[in-house]
């Protein structure tokens, strides 16, 4: 894994300025800047709740920001007319949290289900295309299988040959590591950095796997409470000065976010008792 | 005063709901269909028509044989039995067909499409679809919506049909009403125009009401299992209410100025 | 297959739903039967129609040739107009023909039955039946059946007293 610091090689592919986003009246994100490097994979971690999720329907241009602005290459995303984001969008591909294949059909026809809706390529070259995502997934042969008959690991990886059916610029992962066994694990995490070193994929992970992501990323961003905390590569990350930084990357229990909801003590050593 | 505050919420949230619903429904009515669209609808009005057939047509041929059992005992009272026919056929006609198979339709095919859509939202599979840049509303809602209007009709003919055979069979083939003036009087007091076409018209605006909630509420449900569990419910009971409410506004305008 | 199955029971739904549709309209509301607007128009003075209402049928020797399209007040006579459509292939209603309003069955269905007169001339579309006879309503009856035996000479006295104590 290369060490890539700071490379100012060309604008970020995706550029994230001042970004505020509310839900009802909750604050999501509250002015957040950060920059998606090309051919780089680049962490967004925090906890668990803090609309990292969102971070990525921003990007992909399924929710609007209150204020502030999203660039993909940079054009403006939430000011991009239908057929532009159509466009922009085959050139993003997004992994879900579950998977999220569609149920209704095969596994072919899921992979398929980009080349189909983007591209009017015929049935062999579809074909050709779906044999060869899966062989980059390892998943060659599992065609005519239901997203029912797989398993979990099986799950996420077809979703992900389907992500990357459109050779797009950018992929995205939301939580790929949250409640997998080890193995698993592992085999998604060569997978995204082969995938990077092959075709130079410009890649964001949102996840609160502390080792796996550090491990494989390029840059990280730690955000919460609607800000971002801290980022850096993995080893300037380590060394940060903020406390919550440190609490989040070592898993203390103390620190900036605490462990009692009450805040009330429940004994003080003078005399009194529990409230 | 928490109460009152808490009654107002929860108002304006139901009003606000329907408004997003009507929403959905111009955004997906209108949606011009592609080619691949007409695949889909095919399959959805398979999933949708096709399989309520067996509890439409076994419903519609009991509700026959009672109306016929029934009709018959009130009717030979008076010494009307020969007005049998007429009973059976405009009661079917005007009002249970297009009414019951709404009920019906409602409680089956509207709750798995309640269940199917909201399940597809709380897997990320609309999320998703829409990420790759495909319209859901279009791929997903429209041929449902569509299929759900065009079956309703269909099924609501068929439940009449099915239905004055039963009762055809119960007055005429076991209680001994004469074949002829069953048949007879049918046919001279009911009206193809006032009394098939408007049962037709009843169950087209059922068919566009009990999909629609059926839809939006699987579109707008909280994706975990107790908000499917939640929408499905809300579907049956909503469009229940709804399909008796408007059939009483229909029957009003449709039948009640009759001279 | 599994898309060749779901076509062919998708056309089986719409071939059923037509079919009922086409039995409904057949055989249950008689369409065919019912006069469709190829017709003529006559009309008729009534004193009483008594319960006859539109869309009642209109025969001859007992045979349906037309059907009550209107009735309503005639604001100069104060009498009930009666108009009906009459099958055009019977044109040879004589111009003295009589219509009359009488009940079929129990359930007291009105209809309108013509009876053909000796004259030579037809009654064309726009003509009037000028003899008619208004339906029987039942308390006339009663009344007339009372009276005539009220009226009954001498042998009858007796009962007489009797009838009317009665009432």
């Amino acid at each position: 894994m290369t060490e890539v610091a700071r490379t100012d090689q060309a604008k970020p592919l995706i550029d994230v300025k001042d970004l505020v986003f509310y839900r009802g009246s909750r604050v999501i994100y509250d002015g957040v800047n950060l920059q998606i490097r090309r051919g780089q994979i680049t962490g967004i971690m925090g906890p668990s709740g803090t609309g990292k999720t969102t971070l990525l329907r921003l990007i992909g241009g399924q929710l609007l920001p209150d204020s502030g602005d999203v660039l993909f290459d940079g054009r403006s995303v939430p000011h991009m007319s239908r057929r532009e984001l159509f466009q922009a969008r085959s050139r993003m591909g997004m992994l879900f949290q579950s998977g999220a294949l569609f149920t209704d059909m095969s596994v072919y026809e899921n992979v398929a289900f980009p080349l189909r809706a983007h591209t009017k390529l015929p049935e062999n070259l579809i074909r050709e295309l779906v044999a060869l995502k899966l062989e980059a997934v390892g998943l060659r042969g599992a065609e005519q299988l239901k997203p029912s008959e797989l398993s979990g690991g099986m799950n996420r990886r077809v979703a992900l040959a389907r992500a990357i059916a459109l050779d797009p610029e950018l992929i995205m992962y939301d939580e790929p590591f949250a409640g997998q066994d080890p193995i698993v694990m592992g085999v998604l995490a060569r997978l995204i950095r082969t995938l990077r070193d092959a075709l130079g994929l410009t890649t964001i992970i949102v996840s609160h796997d502390v080792d796996e992501t550090l491990s494989i990323a390029d840059y990280v961003y730690v955000i919460a409470d609607g800000k971002v905390m801290g980022e850096g590569t993995p080893s300037e990350l380590r060394a940060h000065p903020s406390a919550f930084v440190q609490q989040f990357l070592n898993g203390d229990a103390e620190g900036p976010v605490a462990f009692q909801y009450s805040q009330t003590p429940y004994y003080t050593p003078n005399g009194g008792g529990a409230t | 005063m928490k109460a009152i505050e808490q009654l107002g919420r929860n108002t304006i949230d139901r009003i606000v709901g329907v408004g997003e619903a009507a929403q959905l429904l111009a955004r997906t009515l209108f949606l011009l269909p592609s080619w691949r669209g007409v695949g889909l609808f095919i399959d959805q009005m398979f999933r949708v028509g096709v399989l309520s057939l067996l509890i439409i047509v076994v419903s519609g041929l009991f509700i026959g044989l009672v109306l016929g059992l029934q009709g018959y005992t009130i009717l030979v009272d008076y010494g009307s039995e020969q007005a049998l026919g007429t009973m059976v056929a405009l009661t079917l006609v005007r009002e249970l067909g297009p009414v019951v198979t709404a009920l019906l339709f409602a409680g089956r095919a509207g709750s798995a499409l309640t269940a199917e859509i909201g399940l597809m939202k709380a897997t990320e599979q609309l999320a998703s679809m829409e990420m790759i840049g495909v319209d859901p509303l279009r791929r997903v809602i429209a041929p449902r919506l569509w299929a759900g209007i065009v079956s309703m009709p269909m099924l609501a003919l068929i439940f009449s049909s099915v239905g004055i055979l039963g009762g055809k069979f119960v007055g005429v083939d076991w209680l001994g009403v004469y074949d002829g003036s069953f048949w007879g009087n049918m046919q001279n007091n009911v009206q193809f125009l006032n009394d098939i076409v408007n049962g037709v018209i009843k169950s087209v605006v059922f068919g566009v009401v009990c999909t629609w909630i059926a839809v939006y509420q699987g579109y707008a449900c909280m994706p975990t299992s107790a908000g499917i569990s939640t929408a499905t419910t809300r579907t049956v009971v909503y469009s229940s209410l709804a399909v008796l409410g408007l059939d009483f506004v229909l029957t009003a305008v449709m039948f009640g100025g009759l001279s | 297959m599994r898309a060749r199955t779901t076509e062919l029971s998708v056309g089986l739904l719409v071939i059923f739903a037509a079919a009922a549709l086409f039995f409904l309209a057949m055989k249950v509301s008689g369409l065919t039967q019912t006069v469709s607007g190829e017709g003529y128009l006559l009309k008729a003075h009534f004193q009483n129609v008594g319960g006859l209402t539109t869309r009642a049928k209109v025969t001859m020797s007992g045979v349906t040739i037309g059907r009550v399209t209107n009735i309503y007040l005639d604001p100069k006579r104060l009498d009930a107009v009666v108009e009906m459509q009459i099958n055009k292939d019977v044109n040879e209603i004589n111009s003295d023909a009589a219509a009359s309003i009488l009940t079929a069955g129990l359930l007291g269905e009105k209809y309108i039955g013509i009876t053909l007169g000796a004259e030579d001339t037809f009654l064309k579309n726009g003509d009037e039946i000028e003899l008619t006879q208004s339906s029987l309503v039942l308390e006339d009856l009663i009344g007339k059946f009372l009276f005539n035996k009220a009226t009954e000479p001498t042998a009858v006295a007796p009962a007489t007293d009797a009838n009317s104590g009665g009432f």
